[in-house]
């Protein structure tokens, strides 16, 4: 356990929601609005917090459990991942294995959640966002073994540190191709446009926010959290790879890592206000492109 | 230059995987085209400490004829023939993409047994070269109509011109303008060809012109 890794832990719990704020902003810039304020992921888990929440009687302990396992696991996930010029809270050998799965834990109680409450609606979207998971996790990992091949390492904190720009200078195709793949597992996995739209609740579109119908007051706060920590998790390890920023200066460092992760929020943004949602039919595609992208980077490291 | 010449075979890898997975006729064009330009490029790239003029014409050459000539050509005959789309491929299109990716990893395989006459360039040449070889064929006989065997084709011919290019180096320039003419000829009459059989059958479905018509 490094304690100094708790400085961007922490950094973490505090920033998280404004990557939400910014992504919202950028979309209203786009569509010619003021939009809500960067603030509003804050504002919006204080009021859930304050009120009361609304069980069916149909649903059992899961349906409560599944909130506060997922915000854990996203804790937990956060924990592994190395920020900057400081390493994790945790590191171990194979942490990164860890790191999906632990995606993968909050997904489980998500959809188990979601079948719990007895809605044919929500079973679907617990059908689907299974379903798109599932295609994008080979992606993640199997990107995840190519940089850390590439690096010679398989904890995340001795992966992404050793990602320099002297790495980028020899290995560009296989790192840019890495990068590629973890873009659109970013995108699929935090339900953002081109797999899953966040803002509408149409029924036929929708993946993630129809599993969370049901929760309510802190339940619903926790899993708004959660999701913002996916995102923040998520969006490190996308920038940990794609920007080879290592100079050795904490500061330099880590401001060099807040200002991608902001980047790529306002990248996100530009995403979802200039393309349109894929067809469900076209998802799988999309997301078995990503897997080969990493697959060739393996391959491309391996040889 | 080497990091150039990867940048290339990188290129041509994904845009051979772009060929396997996208339905829309107009596209596979413009991806056959930018594998021609790119490497058109790779006789400037690969002998660049020794440039002549005979390579920079013939660079010129094979990237203006497969950059501009093959996708005018192509371009016409699928508005003549009135199709837009390859809608019902004998192997979809996710199938596809893991059989390229399969293909792949039996080109790196391949490429690591076979022992080269000189020095490649680079490691990655050989099995982007197969992998392209073996993804044109493979569009060639999953595809149903009979356009895109003609981009199959020549995604083929660029596999084997890399081959030849990178690996052989000093192609003479009659053979090398042979080979060219040949495949201009070939795109020239497949072009007629296709349209020819549009007029006859109404469709440019190769599965069915075992069908008489009388």
């Amino acid at each position: 356990m490094n304690l100094e890794g708790l400085v961007p832990f922490a950094l973490a719990l505090v920033l998280a929601p404004l990557l939400l704020g910014v992504i919202n902003r950028t979309k209203a810039f786009f569509a010619g609005r003021r939009g809500a304020p960067l603030l509003q992921a804050y504002y919006d888990v204080a009021k859930l917090l304050r009120k009361g929440a609304v069980f069916s009687r149909t649903t059992t302990w899961v349906f409560r459990a599944g909130p506060i396992l997922s915000l854990a696991a996203m804790l937990g996930g956060l924990a592994l991942l190395p920020v900057g010029g400081f390493p994790a809270v945790v590191a171990f050998e194979g942490d990164f294995v860890l790191l999906a799965y632990l995606l993968g834990v909050a997904r489980f109680f998500t959809v188990l959640a979601a079948l719990d409450t007895g809605s044919a609606f929500e079973g679907m979207g617990a059908s689907r966002d299974v379903t798109f998971s599932a295609l994008a996790e080979p992606a993640l990992l199997l990107g995840l073994a190519a940089v850390g091949r590439e690096a010679g390492g398989l904890s995340l904190s001795g992966i992404l540190p050793a990602l320099t720009a002297a790495t980028w200078l020899s290995a560009a195709p296989q790192i840019a191709l890495v990068a590629a793949a973890l873009l659109v597992v970013f995108l699929a996995e935090n339900a953002r446009v081109p797999v899953d739209d966040p803002d509408t609740h149409l029924e036929l579109t929708m993946i993630h926010e129809v599993m969370i119908l049901d929760h309510s007051g802190p339940d619903l706060g926790a899993i708004l959290y959660a999701s913002v920590l996916k995102l923040w998790i998520l969006g490190g390890l996308l920038v940990g790879v794609a920007l080879p920023v290592r100079t050795g200066t904490v500061l330099i460092d880590l401001a060099s890592f807040l200002g991608g992760l902001f980047a790529l929020a306002v990248l996100t943004g530009v995403i979802e206000s200039t393309m349109a949602r894929l067809r469900l039919v076209r998802i799988p595609q999309l997301l078995v492109g990503a897997t080969t992208l990493s697959i060739l980077a393996l391959i491309l490291v391996l040889r | 230059m080497t990091q150039m010449i990867e940048a290339v075979m990188v290129l041509l890898v994904l845009t051979n995987l772009l060929l396997l997975g996208t339905s829309r006729l107009a596209t596979c064009i413009r991806t056959v085209a930018i594998q021609g330009v790119a490497l058109g490029t790779l006789p400037v790239l690969g002998h660049a400490h020794e440039l002549s003029l005979r390579l920079v014409l013939l660079a010129v050459g094979s990237a203006s004829l497969k950059g501009v000539v093959f996708p005018f050509l192509l371009f016409r005959a699928m508005r003549e023939a009135d199709v837009r789309h390859e809608i019902e491929p004998f192997v979809g299109y996710t199938a596809s993409i893991l059989i390229g990716i399969g293909s792949l990893a039996v080109s790196v395989w391949a490429s690591s047994r076979i022992t080269l006459p000189g020095p490649a360039v680079s490691s990655l040449v050989l099995p982007a070269a197969l992998f392209t070889i073996l993804v044109g064929l493979f569009v060639i006989v999953s595809r149903r109509k009979a356009l895109m065997q003609v981009i199959g084709y020549l995604a083929m011919e660029n596999g084997i011109y890399a081959f030849g290019v990178v690996l052989v180096g000093e192609i003479p320039m009659l053979v090398e303008l042979g080979v060219l003419l040949d495949v201009f000829v070939a795109v020239l009459v497949m072009g007629i060809a296709i349209y020819h059989i549009r007029r006859e059958y109404d469709h440019i479905d190769v599965d069915e012109l075992d069908a008489l018509k009388g």
